[in-house]
């Protein structure tokens, strides 16, 4: 699939200096909030004002009051504890999914890309029809066929992603492998793995993160969207998706309940995009 | 030339299919377990489930399943379904034009709209305008879909009151009826779509207006509208319509969603139950026309891009 990114000449960038400030200022307003959600994901437990599956209330879909600050669920339990702990499930998940997608998807695209010949021939190809599986319709596939649980989850969203990486990282790599200083170290006789390690790595580490956020960001969303169809984290846990399929049958009457873990996943997705966004294009675009 | 390279396309695009096919029917048979066991449950005697796993052509080695599967499937005869024996064609036939007629209003519906914006957020770009259509789109873009059609409905079915919340597509009888039940489906599945095609489409054809001849026009005189307009746009073309056939592969995921939140009758909503009852010939099928379509835009977009170059005309 086809990435359009932005390209502003460098007179432009000058011309826009001025908004710079802003710019970081969006950008630093959104790593806190990524950062919030990671330090909730990881003290969580400690926090929650209510144990997760208990009733707290007699009534259901309530709005926020000062007991219950975002109201309560279709059973009358706690909103705001259950998205504290949902934020383990979701941001943990999808951390751990697309760090296995990242270290395959650039490990694999940097041999590929140096090792060329008919090894990166076949590999592309491969990698080429997998991104050509949806990935929400795969997604079910696996979980019909081996039921869910949270290694099937980390593992099938790892496999749905690591093609898109593969290809990013594979083009980044055939790029740097031709400069000069990566021939100079093949000549002077290093090793395959110094190579890819020392000299093609650390040049593309910079898109390489970035990719890291956006994958990031659609595997919340497809972690979400399976959990939205009850596929995802199973009861009585839940993440942020499964929390918007349990009391999606309030959506009628406008309950809090079905708006506060979808601005839950809102926050986080849009940080992860504008920070990656608003990145120093230095470390952004790190490109030869 | 031309000819050759969407041969050549339309070649990779069937092998694609080809290698698809092999890794629904892995992923569809890693469970150990044995399936005539799971149909005929724990009470059936070993004769039974030995007869029934013959003639599931289970006694098989995988390599010949697949390929009578494969045949099954392309012959139009991918088996019946586990739960209620009906055949699939029956069940998939009744549901896949309610499918088809979401898709294609929503195409209609959004594809004018999205090229629209995405047009004019590319001619004045770094405007205000531009800003706040890229901030909406990233923001939709960046939501999940289930997000999107919720949102929807809190502002056009509670607080309007301008269409039911859900919409059950079973007893249509006016334009009317088909108006109410079709518009939040529709609504939700647009936008998600249009976010995708707007940004696309506005950085297709930004690339274009950073070319030499769009400068060469602003030197010679040309406005802003003049010169995206018969400069620019004509040479985005390409670039554009593989972006539009991009986007809307997007609707594949979006429908699952969509059809699952407003109960629509369509084909994703069949496959979401299928995984509920573990009916694996039906999942597969659906799986089988969901890549089969998704692969088509696909391919399709990449056609787009090949005939509106045209240096390979003459290469």
């Amino acid at each position: 699939m086809t990435k359009h990114t932005d390209t502003i000449p460098e007179t432009r960038r000058r011309m826009l200096g001025a908004g710079s400030l802003t710019i970081s200022m969006v950008g630093a307003i959104c790593f806190c909030i990524i950062l919030f959600w990671v330090v909730i994901a990881l003290v969580g437990p400690w926090l929650a004002p209510y144990p997760i599956g208990k009733i707290v209330s007699m009534d259901v879909f309530t709005s926020p009051s000062r007991d219950y600050l975002l109201g309560t669920d279709y059973l009358g339990r706690d909103m705001l504890s259950r998205i504290i702990l949902g934020a383990r499930y979701t941001v943990g998940v999808s951390i751990a999914a697309a760090f296995i997608a990242c270290t395959i998807g650039v490990a694999l695209g940097m041999i590929s890309a140096v090792l060329g010949g008919w090894f990166d021939t076949i590999v592309s190809r491969g990698i080429d029809a997998l991104i050509a599986i949806p990935h929400l319709m795969f997604g079910l596939v696996i979980i019909a066929a081996i039921g869910s649980s949270l290694p099937v989850l980390v593992g099938t969203l790892a496999f749905l992603y690591f093609p898109g990486s593969f290809r990013i990282a594979r083009a980044l790599a055939v790029n740097i492998n031709e400069l000069d200083f990566v021939q100079v170290a093949k000549a002077r006789g290093e090793g395959f793995f110094y190579t890819v390690r020392e000299e093609i790595l650390p040049n593309m580490i910079g898109p390489v993160l970035a990719d890291f956020g956006l994958r990031f960001v659609f595997i919340v969303l497809l972690l979400s969207g399976l959990s939205f169809l009850g596929l995802g984290v199973q009861p009585p846990n839940a993440d942020w998706g499964a929390l918007v399929r349990e009391n999606v049958s309030g959506l009628a009457y406008g309950a809090p309940a079905v708006i506060m873990p979808s601005l839950a996943i809102a926050s986080l997705t849009i940080s992860v995009n504008l920070a990656i966004d608003n990145l120093p294009r230095r470390l952004r675009d790190r490109l030869p | 030339m031309i000819t050759r390279m969407i041969m050549a396309r339309l070649g990779v695009a069937v092998l694609t299919l080809l290698i698809v096919s092999v890794v629904v029917f892995v992923a569809t048979n890693m469970l150990p377990g044995d399936v005539a066991q799971i149909v005929l449950g724990q009470a059936a005697t070993p004769e039974a489930v030995a007869g029934l796993r013959k003639a599931m052509h289970l006694d098989q080695p995988a390599v010949l399943r697949y390929i009578f599967w494969l045949g099954g499937m392309m012959t139009g005869n991918p088996g019946t379904s586990l739960v209620n024996d009906v055949p699939i064609v029956t069940l998939i036939g009744g549901r896949l034009h309610n499918t088809l007629l979401l898709a294609a209003v929503t195409a209609a519906f959004s594809v004018p709209i999205a090229l629209t914006l995405g047009i004019t957020a590319a001619m004045w770009r770094n405007t205000l305008y531009d800003r706040l259509v890229s901030f909406a789109t990233i923001a939709v873009v960046s939501v999940p879909e289930f997000m999107v059609a919720t949102i929807a409905v809190l502002i056009f079915a509670v607080h309007l009151h301008w269409f039911p919340a859900l919409s059950f597509a079973n007893d249509v009888h006016s334009l009317g009826e088909l108006l109410r039940v079709f518009a939040m489906p529709v609504i939700s599945l647009s936008f998600v779509v249009s976010a995708q095609m707007i940004r696309m489409t506005r950085a297709a054809l930004i690339d274009t207006l950073g070319q030499p001849f769009v400068e060469m026009a602003r030197l010679k005189g040309a406005g802003r509208v003049r010169s995206v307009l018969t400069h620019a746009l004509p040479n985005a073309i390409g670039p554009i319509a593989n972006a539009v056939a991009l986007s809307l592969s997007y609707l594949l995921g979006g429908v699952i969603i969509i059809e699952t939140i407003f109960n629509y009758p369509g084909i994703a909503k069949l496959m979401v139950d299928g995984v509920a009852t573990r009916d694996m010939p039906l999942i597969q099928t659906c799986a089988m026309i969901f890549c089969f379509g998704y692969l088509a835009l696909v391919t399709v977009a990449d056609i787009c891009a090949i005939l509106a170059n045209p240096r390979l005309r003459y290469k």
